[in-house]
């Protein structure tokens, strides 16, 4: 049994927050949950993968965001308690079903989630999605903690069926990806079977009928706002005349900071956690027991902006900071000295921070930045891009996307010069065509592919832009941690339920003329191959074809067989300068390949100049 | 309960999230609250895997620059890349077998000496225990295990104060039972190395 389905209430264990978030769904009696993987959300989406296969709820990874929140707001509206979840920007997929649902609202409780992620560990960029509640209309939570944010989802799907409108649940990384122990809740059993009721006059939202729900969604958010004023989730702890409002992880760093520095007599923490709309009277009551306020939060001054202005309006006269250059930054993420030194600065609190770590005498060490992996198919692919491009003397420059082979960007590939979102390398392409004499070959995932790269191949062909569109097909959605796409055989998952959708049938039929297969570790043939394909005039697809090393290992699809560098070499180094598998290293001045992390892709083999790379003999 | 701030720091595919989880569990049976943070965006293509660990009365999950109480690092030279997390309050555990970044294995980089790593560990903090913990996982029958040999260690220091039997019973819930019996005798070969060091 999944550990998540652990019918024993009471029980502690440890968790991942994701995994929490996934736990709490479960007890709320979630029945329908929808996503498109990304980080730092992956994990809720794989434990409910793992689940619907042993339970009732229906799961599914949609194609992109907007799928899969256009899917979870049907089965909200047949009454389903419906959870969708995404990363950050993939709200921004999603926005345009979403900004026009916060008008139709829900039968069944609908709960969002946007997984955010401050300092950008694995993001392009850290956008505040808080603003998204307000800019469409939806109430807000946002945890602390692991454990609070399970209890959070419950009352989130308790809430939107009190206002017949969708919640965001907001996290940032240091929730998704932290554990804490976790005290395990009753599971309620799902509805998994909804009935839509048909009604139009909600439904479609022709002018005449928006107009109407515009008026409603206002008064729903007044009801919220109503609520939010006595939710559990705002409270106030500590009794003083100085205030602090904060929000999420920053509660914590703010609750420890105000202990390690003595000031708990003096201080009141107003925590935010139903944070859209904000408890307008709770705030000013708030201000009206405080001579000076700090508000915590990292990102934008979301609560800030607000807390200022029911100041002004309570005509509460008091100094209110939050960002600004002295104190907190809107940059990156927060931690725990930082908030004790500007709470201390800010409050006049006497504090001396511990000196810093004197390292002027620590020696330069190598960087150690995440490189495609040993055997890793796009390493292959690039390189013979390269190859071809230099032998038919072509300057190349390559819009790429969103995934692993992002990395290929890195020296000495160095293939990938644009990218700004998932699906951009097509799209961008056409306008690098059109405005450049350039020739531009752009690189996309399989995965990215089916997400958002379609439209863009469909555009090209329309407009008849120029230039050489790659897929990289390794059969699975490699970055995020091996999730399936509509191009993945279901059955290697042991699941037979699932169609699948060819990518070159796929290409072809959008009118492609030029589509080229290639196997990438064939080197000299590919090479060829994509020769062709570079010299032709139009829009060309070269399809990639070979199963990401890892997920191929992991499912027994491949073993390794390592090769190794014989005496034949002569030092040219071609393959460590051209390719720098992460398997080379040099002892005494020699190549050597790691027979331990080798998996015998063979791309090494077929460059030496010496054909001195060999099969290891056992 | 006092707060204990605990900085692991590893190469991808060391095993630095499953010792975490052994640590967190160890504090559960322990009855010591735990908040456990972890940054593994791209750890398995070869990048350096952070947990911070907080034990005690703290709610805080993250551990700020020069506040770690100990630093255990699966690999000198990020070891030594982590000295900033220390102040001269930080007790430092290493292993001293090296996986050398790609960038130094192409020519690309530079690698200090792991004399040099050890001298400037033991002369910026309050204390460093370092040994070949890949070693000693060799000799427990799999390098898989050198991450529960560096947790032998920890817990031989008495700086988090957990039991032996705790973390033991900790070891058996969170590893694979086909790697238990080699776990159980790299955790032991730790505590022996941190007893001679």
């Amino acid at each position: 049994m999944h550990k998540l389905l652990n019918d024993s209430p009471g029980e502690k264990i440890m968790l991942l927050g994701n995994e929490a978030i996934a736990r709490g769904a479960i007890e709320a009696g979630v029945a329908f949950a929808t996503t498109y993987p990304g980080t730092p959300s992956s994990e809720i989406s794989l434990n409910l993968f793992q689940m619907s296969q042993e339970s009732d709820l229906y799961f599914e990874y949609s194609t992109n965001e907007k799928v899969a929140l256009e899917v979870a707001a049907a089965a909200a509206n047949s009454g389903l308690r419906t959870f969708c979840m995404m990363k950050h920007v993939g709200v921004n997929v999603a926005a345009d079903p979403l900004m026009t649902l916060a008008y139709v609202g829900v039968t069944g409780g609908m709960v969002i989630l946007s997984a955010d992620d401050p300092a950008m560990f694995s993001s392009q960029n850290e956008q505040d999605n808080r603003y998204y509640a307000k800019f469409g209309g939806f109430p807000m939570l946002e945890p602390s903690s692991v454990a609070e944010a399970k209890e959070m989802i419950k009352e989130a799907f308790e809430l939107s069926e009190a206002l017949g409108q969708p919640v965001l649940l907001r996290t940032t990384t240091r929730i998704n990806h932290s554990n804490a122990f976790v005290t395990l809740g009753n599971i309620q059993k799902p509805h998994t079977k909804g009935r839509f009721i048909r009604d139009p006059y909600r439904c479609v939202t022709v002018p005449n009928v928006s107009r109407g729900l515009h008026v409603k969604l206002l008064e729903k958010l007044e009801k919220a706002g109503q609520l939010a004023e006595s939710s559990k989730f705002n409270f106030v702890q500590g009794k003083g005349k100085f205030g602090i409002i904060t929000n999420g992880v920053s509660f914590h760093y703010a609750e420890d900071a105000v202990k390690d520095l003595g000031m708990e007599d003096q201080t009141r923490i107003l925590r935010i956690g139903f944070s859209n709309p904000l408890p307008e009277h709770l705030i000013k009551s708030f201000l009206a027991e405080c001579d000076k306020v700090l508000v915590i939060e990292e990102g934008e001054p979301f609560m800030e902006e607000a807390v200022k202005a029911f100041g002004q309006e309570a005509s509460i006269v008091i100094p209110i900071k939050g960002k600004s250059k002295e104190l907190f930054s809107r940059l990156f993420e927060y931690d725990p000295a930082m908030v004790r030194k500007n709470i201390a600065q800010y409050f006049g609190i006497a504090y001396t921070p511990a000196p810093g770590m004197d390292t002027s005498d620590v020696p330069e060490i190598a960087m150690r930045p995440p490189n495609l992996c040993s055997g890793c198919s796009h390493r292959a692919t690039f390189y013979e891009i390269k190859r071809a491009a230099k032998e038919m003397e072509m300057d190349i420059i390559c819009p790429t996307d969103i995934g692993c082979y992002t990395l290929g960007f890195l020296p000495p590939l160095n293939m990938g010069d644009f990218v700004i979102c998932m699906g951009s390398s097509v799209s961008t392409a056409c306008g690098f065509g059109q405005a450049t004499d350039q020739k531009v070959v752009s690189f996309i995932g399989d995965s990215t592919f089916f997400h958002s790269g379609i439209t863009g191949l469909v555009n090209a062909v329309f407009n008849r832009h120029n230039f050489t569109l790659v897929i990289l097909e390794n059969d699975i959605t490699a970055m995020t941690g091996h999730q399936p796409h509509p191009g993945v055989d279901m059955n290697r998952f042991g699941l037979d339920t699932y169609g699948r959708v060819n990518i070159e049938t796929l290409v072809r039929a959008l009118g492609v003329e030029h589509v080229s297969i290639v196997k990438p570790f064939k080197v000299q043939k590919s090479i060829e191959v994509i020769k062709e394909a570079l010299a032709f005039k139009g829009v060309s697809v070269i399809i990639s074809q070979e199963p990401c090393i890892l997920f191929a290992k992991s499912i027994k699809l491949k073993t390794a067989r390592p090769f190794m560098v014989s005496d034949k070499c002569t030092d040219h180094k071609d393959c460590i300068n051209g390719i720098a598998c992460p398997s080379f290293y040099i002892e005494d001045g020699r190549v050597k390949i790691d027979a331990d992390t080798c998996v015998g892709c063979a791309l090494c083999a077929q460059i030496c100049p010496e054909n001195a790379i060999r099969p290891l003999k056992k | 309960m006092e707060t204990t701030r605990l900085v692991i720091v590893a190469v991808g595919g060391q095993g630095n999230l499953l010792a975490s989880k052994v640590l967190g569990e160890a504090a559960l049976i322990s009855g010591v609250p735990v908040r456990m943070s972890e940054i593994h965006g791209m750890a398995q293509r070869g990048g350096v895997v952070e947990s911070a660990i907080v034990f005690g009365d703290a709610t805080s999950s993250i551990i700020s620059d020069g506040e770690a109480d100990i630093l255990l690092g699966f690999e000198p030279a990020e070891t030594l890349r982590a000295i900033k997390r220390c102040s001269k309050k930080t007790m430092v555990i290493t292993n001293t077998a090296t996986l050398p970044p790609f960038t130094v294995g192409i020519g690309k980089g530079a690698y200090p000496e792991v004399a040099e790593i050890k001298r400037l560990l033991a002369a910026k903090t309050a204390g460093l225990v370092a040994f070949d913990a890949m070693k000693l996982a060799r000799e427990a029958g799999s390098p898989m295990s050198v991450n529960i040999v560096l947790l032998g260690a920890l817990i031989q220091t008495g700086a988090l104060g957990f039991t032996k039997e705790n973390v033991v019973e900790a070891i058996r819930r969170r590893t694979k039972s086909s790697f238990l019996e080699k776990n159980l005798v790299a955790f032991e070969l730790g505590i022996e190395a941190a007893k001679t060091r």
